[in-house]
Formats: C-alpha cells, structure tokens, sequence
C-alpha cells in the first residue's frame, strides 16, 4: 500500500514537470510554431531559477553576516541580533539551532524570484525562437533543435560552474527557497492515504493543474483564445480577418516558452530539491512534454491526466517490483522498463495518426511558416 | 518615385516590407553567409571574453591550437603525417560528417528523421556485440565485415520502423523517430548493464583492449599513435558516392521528386511508400554506420555517450548544407572545431565541456537566421520630410 | 441617384519577381455601383483588388478612400475604412463553426446569443440563408461563400469586392448570388466583381473596368457595351474565335469507359457510372462546373485514383491489336504495358511538374526509369528540353533554371511540350489554358488540333464554353460525377450545355433529379425560380 501511494506520489510530482512543459507547448503549437526547443527552454528555465535564488540567498546570507558582525562589534551577542525595518522583510527565522544558520533569506521572496527568472529567462529563449522562426522565416524544426543545444548548452556550463563563477566559495544552497517550494498543505496533506496522495506536494502541482484548465478555458471559451487557434489553424484566414499573426505568434510563443520554463523550475527546486545535475533529465523530460501535446491532442485538460500516466509509466521500472514482489528486475531489465513512457507516444502517435476525426489533429498550419505575400 | 505633398498622417507607409528575391547570385548568398559566421565568431568570442577574461583575440588562437594542435604536421618515422590533436579533430568530424551524410537522402525527401542519435547508438551496440562475442573466432576481415554489416543492418531496421507509419498512415515521423533515440538510449543502457566490464562499473570497458581485436587499424603502419586514416576514407568514400547517388542515380531521382511533391511522384508513377521505405533504409544504415565508426574506429567502447548529441547536431548540419554532402563536410569541420576549441578553453579554465554546445548554438543561430536575407529583399520606408506630417 | 467615389486608386503599380502584376492602374469605384473588374486569367485584376484588401503593398501609386489618402497595409486597415474582399480561395477556418468564422478578429464579447441575432437579422436584410453552428468543413462550396459574404458585411463593410465569385456556383446559385449583390447595391453599398465571364458584367454590373496585361484599358457603362466591344478591349485586338477544327476521317475506337465510379479521400462518391468512349483523331471536350468530378475521371484514368468496383477501361491499340484493361493499372503500369497515354494535370507544378527542377530534369520525369541501369541518363532530357524551348519559345534563362520561376504560360508550355513529345496515343489535359494570355491559349489550342490529326484520341476538359465548341468534335458533360450528357460540337449550344451543367437532361426528367441528390455536400442549388425568388425577399 505504501508502495502504491508513493508510486502516484511520484507519478504526480514526475508529471508536473511535463504538464508544465506541455502546457507551454500546447499554448505555441497553438499559434502554429511546433517548437522542438522545448528542452532548451526547460533547461532554460531551471538554471535561471537556480542562479537568481542562488545569487539572492548568498546575498542575503552575506548581509545578515555583516549585520551580525556589527552587532557583535558593538558588544552584543549574536543570538540576540534581530533584523530591522526593511531587512526583515528579506530574511526568516530557521528551526536550526545554529547561530549563523539561525537566520536565513525568505523563502517566500525566493519562490517569487525563481518564478519570474525561471519564466523570463525561458520567455526569452522564446523570444529568440520566435525571432528566428516568425520574422527571419527559418525553418522551425531545426530552429527549435539549435534552441535545445544551445539551452542545454548554457544550462549545464553555467551549472556546473555556477560556484565557481560567483567568487568560488561554497557549494550551491538554495536549500531555503526549495524547502519552501516543497511545502505541502498544511493540515491536509496529513490526513491519511489521500492526503497523502492528494495533498502533500508543493504548490506548483496544484498550480500547474489550475493553469491547464484556465488554459483550456481562454483557448475554447475566450475571443482571444478563438483568434489565437485561428491563427494556428489557418494564418491566411486570420490574417485577412485583421488579425496581426506576427503578433499573436510572438505572444504564444513566448508565453509558452515562460510556462514550458517554468516546468524547469518545478523540477531543479522542487523535483531534485535545489540542486544541479548535469545528468540530462531535463532533456529526456523535454521530449516527453513534446509528446505529451501529442497524447494530449493538444488540449490542457486532457494534458493533466496524461503527464500522471506518463509518471506513473516513468516511475513503473522502480515501483512495480515494491508493489508485485513476484516480479523482480534485474538492473538491466529495469533499463528495458524504462523505455515505456516513449514506447507509449510511439503507440499514441500512431493512434491519433489512424484517428481521422479534424477536431483531434494538431493546428493545421502547424510547423508552417506565414508569408502573406507568397504567391 | 513621385513625392506628394499633400500627405495626410493616415497615408504612412510600413516601415519595412519583404518580398522574395528572384534568384541570388551564388556568391552574394555565400558572402552573406560568411558574414553571418564572422559575426558569430566575434559573438562568441566577446561571450568567452565575458565568462573568463581572456583575451578575445587569444581565443580564436586557443581554439586553433585546441583543435590542430601546435603544428598541423609532426614529422613521424621519416614522414610527414598530422599531429596527434589533428587527427582526434578529424576523426570527430568523420564521424559527425557520416551522420549527415546518412540524413541527406531522408531530408532530402522531405522526411525529418530526427532519429539519426538512436541509429547511431544500435549501429553501435550491434558493433560492439559482435566485438565482444566473436572477436576470438571470427577472421579480422570477415569480423570486420560482420560488424559494419550488422551495424548497417541495426540503423535500417531503426530508420525503417518510423518510415512504415509514415508510409501507411502519415504518423508523424519528427516525433516517432525522437521517441526512437530514447528507446535506443533505454536499450543502450541494457547492453551496457549486460557488458559491464569490470563488474560494478557501470560501463562497458574499453573492449579487447589488450588484443586490439575489431579495432579498425591504423593506416600507415609506421605511426605509432592512431591515426584514424580508415575512418576518413570510410567517411569520404561515403560521402562522394552520397552525392553522385542524390545527384545522379534514379533513386535519387526519386526522392527529390517525392520530397517537392507527392502527386507529382504519383503521376510519375512512383511508388511513394516503396522510396520512403527504401529511403529510410538506406539513411538508417549509414547512421548505423556511423555507430561503427564510433566504435571500432574510435571509442572501442559502448555507452550512451556513443552517439552524444551528434545525432542531433547532424540534423542542422544536413539542413544547412541544402543535402549538398560536400558543404556537409566543411559544416561538420567548423562545428567540430568550434566544439573542440571551445573545451579546451574550458578545459584551461576549468569549466566543464558544455561550454562548447553554447558556442555552437550562437553560431548555428546566426547561419539559420542568415538565409532570411538571401530569400527576402528588405525595403525599408523611404525617408519623408518630418515637418510634413501634421498632428 | 448622386454617386459618390468611394475608393480611387491612382497609378497602382506592383511587381512579383519578374511579373509585372500591375502597371500605372487608375481606377474608380463608386457607391451605390456594382462595377465589373474585367480582364482575362492572369491581367492583374485578383492583385490589384488584393492591394485594396491589404493583401499586397503596392510598389507605388495612391489610393483614396472617401477621398481621403489611405494606406492599406493590412486586411485590418481595409476593414476599419470598410473594404471587405471575398476571395476566390475562401477564408474560412475549417475547424470552426459559421459564427465563431464570423465574429474571428472582432473586439466585441463573444455572447453569443447576440452574435446570431446580429447574424440572423443580416441574413434576412439581404436573403441568406445560413446555420450559424454549423463546422465550416461540413459546408458547400456555395455556403462557405454565403459565409463569407455574410463575414464581411457583419463587420460593417461597404465597400465589397468578390474575386471570381460564380466559378463553382450553378448559374441557378449564381442568379441567387447576383439578386444579393443588387440588393446590397441598392443598400449604397459599393460592389466590385472580378470576373472573366462577359455574361456575368452585362447582366449585373453598371460599369465596366477593363484590365489587359496588368494595365488599366478603360471603363464603360454597361448599358453602352456589347459582348464584342468588350471582348475588344479585353483582348487587345478583334478576335473571333478562329480556332481550327481539323475534321479526321479515319476514326478508330481507341479508349471506352464503361461504368466508372470512384470515391474521392472524404469517401464522396465523386463519379458515377460515367460511361464513354474517345476515337482516334477526335477532341472529346468536357464540360462542367469545376468540381464535378472533371479532376477524378482524368486521374483515375491516368490510373492515380483507384475506380470502384464494376468499372471498365478498356484502351484499344492501333493496328488492331488484342484491347487492354486499364483497371487496376498504376502509371507505370500502364507505361510498362506500351501504352501511351499523356496527361496534362490541371495542378501543373503541384502535380505535372517539378518545380525546384530545371525543364531538363523535368523532362524525364515519366521516363527517368529507361535507359542504363541505376543512373539516369543527362543528354536525352537536355536535348528534349532544348528542343521544347525553342520549338514552343519556352521563355527561361536556361533548361537547369528551376521550372518554378518561369511564368505561367511557359510552365504549361514545359508541361505540354513534354507530354506532346512522348508521342501519345491518348492524350488528356486538364483546364490546359487556364491562367494563360491569348496567345499562348491558342498554341495550345494548335498544338492540341496538330495531335488530333496525327490520329491521338485527346480528351479536353475546359472551362470556356467557346472554346470548346470551337475546338472539339463531341462534348461530354458532367454533372455532381455524373454524365448528363455527350453532345456534337457542331450543332450544339452554349444554352444546352449551360442546362446539362445544370443536370437538366431534356430526355430523361428522372435521371436528373438522382443527380441533384447525388450532389449531397458538394453542390447545392435549387432548380425552382419560384423559390428562389421567396428566398430573396
């Protein structure tokens, strides 16, 4: 039993990446951009995050170090130093009893700057893409590859080094701000198995939830949601109805490309917990929210249940030898389980590809460039 | 053109407009392209500049020294041969050059086979496998020719998996062949679980390292190092016979034909599913092959990292060379250049190797944004007289 | 009734590449008018009425709208000064519903209820007929134009232009269409009509434009203007149509079609039992309304489409060898079986030709497979397109520059040249003259009557009754996939092909009528005046 409950745990956390990814793919695939990059933009994402937190922690460390170091100067003692007007706002009490660690940045404030440095920074990759793609014309496809080398390239140089391009002292800790990515629902997530299995996660899983079906709701239920799949179905048609494709290209995209970051967010603070690897999951997680869109077809909501397969799936080499104690793997059978979450898009591809229904193929002018006057 | 005077603030004119140009001549495209690339360089270079203070100037004089060493020729048991740093470069470009050249009859058919990283990782296992089990028993040339057929046999059955789908029912082959790299990184990783050598390790080892069995050898039988020359003729043999048969042969006739359109190909009378099958055969076994080079003519060994990311570099090179395998090969020497420029300053300042795909990214932006200016003419608005123009 | 100027355009001009579209166009549109834009295929009315739209830029030149100097840079522009252009190719999102068509781009709130009521209260000023929920790719060809029509004058245009609107209507919907276009004239509105088609401007226009080559000849009043003294202006110089009919006395039974069905790739039956047979030294023309399952009958023919069952195509060779089966028989196939068959598809670069080849590699496109093993042979091609080049004056920079970049007519000439020179025993074209200038019209017509007297069976699908009238020996016409009648060129009319376009057959009341449901989504139309008449008001 607890082997099943901590096996949708991790399907579920494991699936918020993806939905994030997914989410931010759906939302461009919907403008017509089929953006390969969405890897790059996760790393993207993730390694923005990490820096600034990581940058704003030290600093506030830093701070409350020199502060202390006044104080004392001055003849107090340092477990009575507390912080003053606006510099309390920056900081938190920890449980730790140790004196220096006693203090420590908000984490609160470092939800917040991770958010908006995993988002632009990711937005911004979006922006490249969108440039490149929209107003230079480029081919898409290996446009939005060079973006997923070019991410995973910045990302792991710069995360691998990150501690040594700040001065070189320390080791990454952004422990504060990843405890407080992690924190649960207070009360509920105590209340037995469900919740456990409902309530016990960080609160960008309940985000990430909200923010599909809000999606799905302004791409089917809103103006600027029916122009936006206009634009994505048929440029020409849109455009000849007044509709700015250039611009409603730029926008989805590089909005995409912030929530499509900030599922690298999600998982460099929450996932693994505030640090670094340069392992390439990230990349792996990037193609499974491509395929994601697919096994979605292309609607948010139905992305929701899908990313909880897709980890359920993942998750299924570990959990299935816990749960089914008559099966076991081998460490070379478990790499073959491994292979199911791909295994199934490939079955999902070929599904949507015989379903012949027009509502569940993807954008019609998707992976097309839009030049009004080609003739 | 005629100037108005009576312009009301209504009647403005964009500032800029496109339409396609004709026909650029040949080396106006390349002037630009080059452009493009010296622009990039210099991006590049100040980015380096930025991260390790070293001097932008001395970068590029790294890179070289990184990539070819400190003379290009050594002087080696009475004859002039490459150095030992050249020769690593060259052979990393042979092997990113022989994925290309395996993708340039798939693109040039219109089909994107993102898969070229999975063909190269089974060519790789099957090469590696028959290393293992019948290096001992086998005759070297018939050992070598088991390898490269088995190589070539895994790539076609890798590449001809998604070309069925696309052929019967248009599944979407972009994203079948990316789910294929992964199934073959899981399957890689089973190989490497299976051949762990020594037990524990995790990797497979360097195999027959002490009987050097199913290593291709070296050419010139005076050098004491490896000098990888089978791994350029190999690759260069590849790559002429790539360009006659998308140049010259009927089935290349074919496949330009099927990738500008597939009604035409119908009225022409052929068969569609049968070339894109067959395409796809022939572009997953020389990405296969790839795998043997990688294996028997480089790494001696097998793991994930066996393809690593050429794969997908080779995409870009094959696009942005047109399907033309002889741009292919200069492509590959710059991207693999940069690459191993750009680690050894990392490696000087202590970064890690990722540095490198950074760099490659900037470059590869810069050449596929820079085609926009062959393919449009820009006009920009006409400068007006200000004072004109009323509140 | 004072006429005020709603657009003028002055001294428009606007180059693709090496075409010069439009040169130095002057034009007035009027309100209260419908003005005919009259020109032949490829005189540069669809882009000068684009740059009204906002679809192209002009190079240069001004346009005033309500007299005041506007620049159209985006259809956006041209709807906030009230130009709404309905395109020949429509504009329709295929996913959406009619209303979601209709209210795309628009800043108001999408209630919707107010949105149909808005809908419905335009479909009734003007007599439309229209199912707001409706997904657009369930629709006829004739409702998606009624959409779109309903699309532009939801958003408040007044000024109207309709890009070759009756091409796929029935004269019956047409008729509907121009009551519609009077209305709405008689509501001030200002109406343009691009058309080729001198019965349409003489039975609703006011005013006449004439365009030839790109350049602006003049306008008239309708009232002032007869077929002739148009067709004068429209051509440049009096033509009567002397096409040469080459009578061939020796005739042989070269292809029968017996019971041809086939089902097109949305399982619509799209022929229907089309039954007919082509003799050595004659023009069969085919006429009907495009869509009617012209494209089909050539292709299954050719052996691209496969026909249903119980279809027969029997090919008879010359000198009275054993008849062959077509059925089942791919291109090459057919080829393989020496037999010669040739076709000019309507789609000439999407389908005919190559168009990122040179005419030399184009040439062996339907032959690459002779000669040595393996690879394909260069100097055969390159001597064939030589000789095309300078045989038909195929005008290129050279035969290794890309076919896509020649003009139309010099495409199709490629196209043709090619097909005529594999020495065809069987000859079909499809729309063979479309989008091309007299001139190159009457080479093919030429060229088409040469292999006519050479004793090639050739089947002529067309759009232009006069031509084919003139041109071939019998007429075969097609209706909704069915054939509604074969007739003799000779003594047949322009009237009696319009009614078997129609599925009117004057023997057989019945047959008809199985024609008319046959059509399901592809056609609607009522035959009935009266009710037409009910709708309108």
């Amino acid at each position: 039993m607890d082997s099943i409950i901590a096996w949708l745990q991790a399907a579920i956390a494991f699936g918020t990446v993806i939905l994030f990814g997914c989410m931010g793919e759906i939302l461009t695939e919907r403008s017509g951009n089929l953006n390969l990059g969405v890897p790059g933009l996760m790393y993207f994402g993730g390694i923005a995050s990490l820096t600034g937190v990581f940058l704003y922690q030290n600093a506030v460390q830093a701070a409350i170090q020199a502060q202390i170091e006044a104080f004392t100067a001055t003849g107090g003692a340092a477990q009575d130093w507390r912080p003053t007007g606006m510099f309390s706002l920056l900081v938190q009490q920890n449980a730790s009893a140790s004196a220096t660690q006693y203090w420590d940045a908000n984490g609160v404030l470092g939800i917040v700057i991770a958010l908006v440095c995993g988002f632009s920074a990711a937005a911004l990759g979006g922006l490249l893409y969108s440039f490149i793609t929209i107003t230079l014309r480029a081919n898409q496809n290996v446009t939005g590859l060079t973006l997923t080398i070019f991410g995973t390239g910045v990302a792991n140089f710069f995360g691998g080094s990150l501690v040594k391009l700040s001065g070189g002292v320390g080791q990454i800790s952004v422990a504060t701000t990843s405890q407080a990515f992690r924190t649960g629902l207070p009360w509920l997530s105590s209340q037995g198995v469900i919740g456990k299995v409902l309530f016990s996660y960080g609160f960008l899983v309940y985000a990430a939830v909200i923010l599909a079906i809000l999606l799905h709701l302004f791409l089917f239920k809103t103006r600027k949601g029916l122009n936006l799949r206009a634009v994505g179905e048929n440029p020409a048609t849109a455009d000849a109805a007044g509709l700015s494709i250039t611009k409603h290209k730029y926008l989805a995209t590089c909005l995409g490309a912030g929530i499509t970051g900030l599922g690298g967010v999600y998982y460099v603070m929450d996932y693994i917990k505030g640090t670094w690897a340069n392992d390439g999951t990230i990349e792996k997680l990037g193609w499974l929210a491509v395929a994601l869109v697919i096994f979605a077809t292309w609607k948010s909501v139905h992305a929701i249940w899908g990313a909880y397969v897709f980890g359920f799936l993942y998750w299924a080499y570990y959990y299935v030898p816990k749960v089914f104690p008559f099966i076991q793997l081998s460490r070379k059978s478990s790499e073959l389980f491994n292979m199911l979450p791909y295994a199934v898009t490939i079955l999902v591809l070929i599904v949507v590809s015989l379903r012949r229904k027009k509502e569940n193929q993807g954008p019609g002018s998707l992976g097309l460039p839009y030049f009004r006057e080609e003739r | 053109m005629k100037k108005d005077k009576q312009k009301s603030v209504l009647a403005k004119e964009p500032l800029f407009r496109l339409s396609r140009r004709a026909q650029m001549v040949w080396y106006k495209a390349w002037l630009i392209r080059a452009v493009a690339l010296c622009i990039a360089l210099i991006l590049s270079a100040l980015l380096i500049y930025a991260i390790t203070k070293m001097n932008p100037f001395k970068v590029y004089g790294t890179m070289l020294k990184g990539a070819f060493g400190d003379s290009l020729f050594v002087k080696r048991a009475g004859h002039l041969s490459l150095n030992r740093t050249a020769w690593t470069t060259l052979r990393d470009v042979m092997t990113l050059l022989c994925i290309s050249v395996g993708l340039a009859p798939a693109f040039k058919m219109r089909f994107w086979n993102c898969g070229a990283e999975g063909q190269v990782l089974v060519g790789g296992i099957a090469t590696a496998g028959i290393m293992i089990y019948f290096g001992g028993t086998l005759p070297t040339p018939l050992l070598f020719a088991c390898m490269a057929g088995a190589s070539l046999l895994a790539g076609a059955v890798w590449g001809l998996i998604p070309a069925l789908f696309k052929a019967k029912w248009n599944t979407n082959e972009t994203l079948f062949t990316l789910m294929m790299n992964y199934i073959a990184i899981q399957l890689t990783s089973y190989f490497v679980a299976m051949w762990e050598n020594p037990y524990g390790s995790n990797t497979v080892g360097v195999i027959n390292r002490d009987t050097k069995i199913g290593w291709l050898p070296n050419f010139f039988s005076s050098g004491a190092n490896n000098d990888f020359m089978w791994n350029v003729i190999i690759v260069s043999a590849l790559t002429i016979a790539m360009f006659i048969y998308l140049k010259k042969s009927k089935q290349g006739y074919e496949i330009a034909v099927v990738g500008e359109s597939e009604n035409t190909a119908k009225y022409a009378g052929i068969n569609v599913k049968k070339v894109i099958i067959r395409t796809m055969l022939l572009s997953g076994a020389v990405c296969g092959l790839a795998g043997f080079i990688a294996v028997s003519g480089s790494s001696h060994t097998i793991s994930t990292a066996t393809a690593g990311g050429r794969g997908f570099t080779a995409i870009i090179v094959a696009w942005l060379s047109k399907f033309n395998t002889f741009v292919m090969a200069f492509a590959s020497l710059l991207i693999v250049f940069l690459e191993t420029g750009a680690n050894e300053i990392a490696s000087q300042y202590n970064f890690n190797t990722y540095a490198s795909k950074m760099v490659e990214g900037i470059i590869l932006f810069f050449i596929i944004g820079c085609e926009f200016f062959i393919q449009y003419k820009v006009h920009l608005r006409v400068k007006r007289d200000t004072k004109e123009v009323a509140d | 009734m004072e006429q005020s100027i709603a657009v003028q355009m002055q001294h428009i001009s606007k180059r693709f590449g090496a075409v010069q579209a439009n040169h130095q166009v002057t034009l007035e549109i009027k309100r209260g008018e419908i003005l005919s834009l009259l020109g032949e295929n490829g005189s540069g009315k669809t882009t000068l009425m684009n740059m009204l739209a906002g679809i192209y830029y002009p190079d240069s030149g001004e346009i005033y709208v309500n007299g005041q100097k506007a620049s159209i840079r985006s259809p956006k522009d041209a709807l906030a000064l009230g130009i709404g252009m309905i395109h020949q190719h429509y504009k329709l999102v295929d996913v959406f519903t009619a209303a979601e068509n209709i209210v795309l781009g628009l800043k108001e709130s999408l209630n919707k209820r107010q949105i149909i009521e808005k809908i419905q209260s335009i479909c009734e000023k003007y007599g439309f007929q229209i199912d707001p929920n409706q997904k657009v790719y369930n629709m006829s060809v004739s409702e998606k134009q009624t959409l779109e029509i309903v699309k532009v004058l939801y958003r408040g245009a007044d000024i109207l232009i309709l890009d070759e609107p009756t091409a796929v209507l029935t004269p019956q919907e047409a008729e509907r269409l121009f009551t519609v276009i009077r209305n709405m004239r008689d509501d001030r509105k200002a109406v343009v009509i691009i058309t080729h088609k001198l019965q349409e401007v003489l039975s609703v226009s006011d005013r006449v434009a004439i365009l030839r080559k790109g350049e602006y000849v003049g306008t008239v009043k309708t009232k002032e203007a007869t077929e002739l003294s148009l067709t004068e202006m429209m051509v440049g110089k009096k033509v009567a149509l002397d096409i040469t009919r080459t009578q061939v006395k020796q005739k042989q039974l070269r292809l029968q079609v017996e019971n041809l069905s086939c089902y097109n790739q949305e399982g619509i039956k799209a022929l229907d039992n089309v039954s007919f047979d082509i003799y050595s030294g004659e023009i069969l023309g085919v006429a009907g309304i495009s869509g009617c399952g012209q494209k089909e009958l050539l292709e299954t023919v050719a052996g691209l489409t496969p026909p249903a069952e119980g279809s027969t195509i029997t090919y008879y060779p010359p000198r009275e060898q054993p008849p062959k089966s077509l059925i089942g028989l791919s291109p090459k196939k057919i080829r393989q079986n020496g037999i010669a068959l040739s076709f000019v598809p309507e789609d000439r670069l999407g389908m005919g030709l190559v168009g990122s080849m040179g005419m030399s590699d184009n040439m062996m496109l339907k032959n690459y497979g002779q000669g040595r093993p393996f690879f394909t042979s260069s100097k055969a091609p390159k001597a064939l397109a030589e000789k095309i080049r300078d045989e038909l004056e195929v005008v290129t920079p050279g035969i290794s520059t890309p076919v896509r970049r020649l003009s139309g007519g010099n495409v199709q000439k490629v196209l043709v040249g090619r097909e005529i020179a594999a020495e065809p025993t069987v000859l079909m074209t499809a729309y063979a003259v479309r989008g091309l200038d007299i001139h190159t019209s009457y080479t093919i017509y030429h060229l088409l009557d040469e292999q006519k007297k050479k004793g090639v069976a050739v089947l002529y699908v067309g759009e232009d009754l006069d031509v084919l009238l003139a041109l071939c020996d019998r007429i075969m016409v097609l209706c909704a996939g069915q054939v509604t009648g074969i007739v003799d060129a000779k003594s047949t009319t322009k009237e009696e092909l319009g009614l078997l376009m129609t599925g009117q057959r004057n023997d057989t009341q019945e047959l008809s009528d199985t024609c008319e449901q046959d059509k399901g989504n592809h056609l609607q139309q009522q035959t009935q005046q009266d009710e037409q008449k009910g709708e309108v008001e």
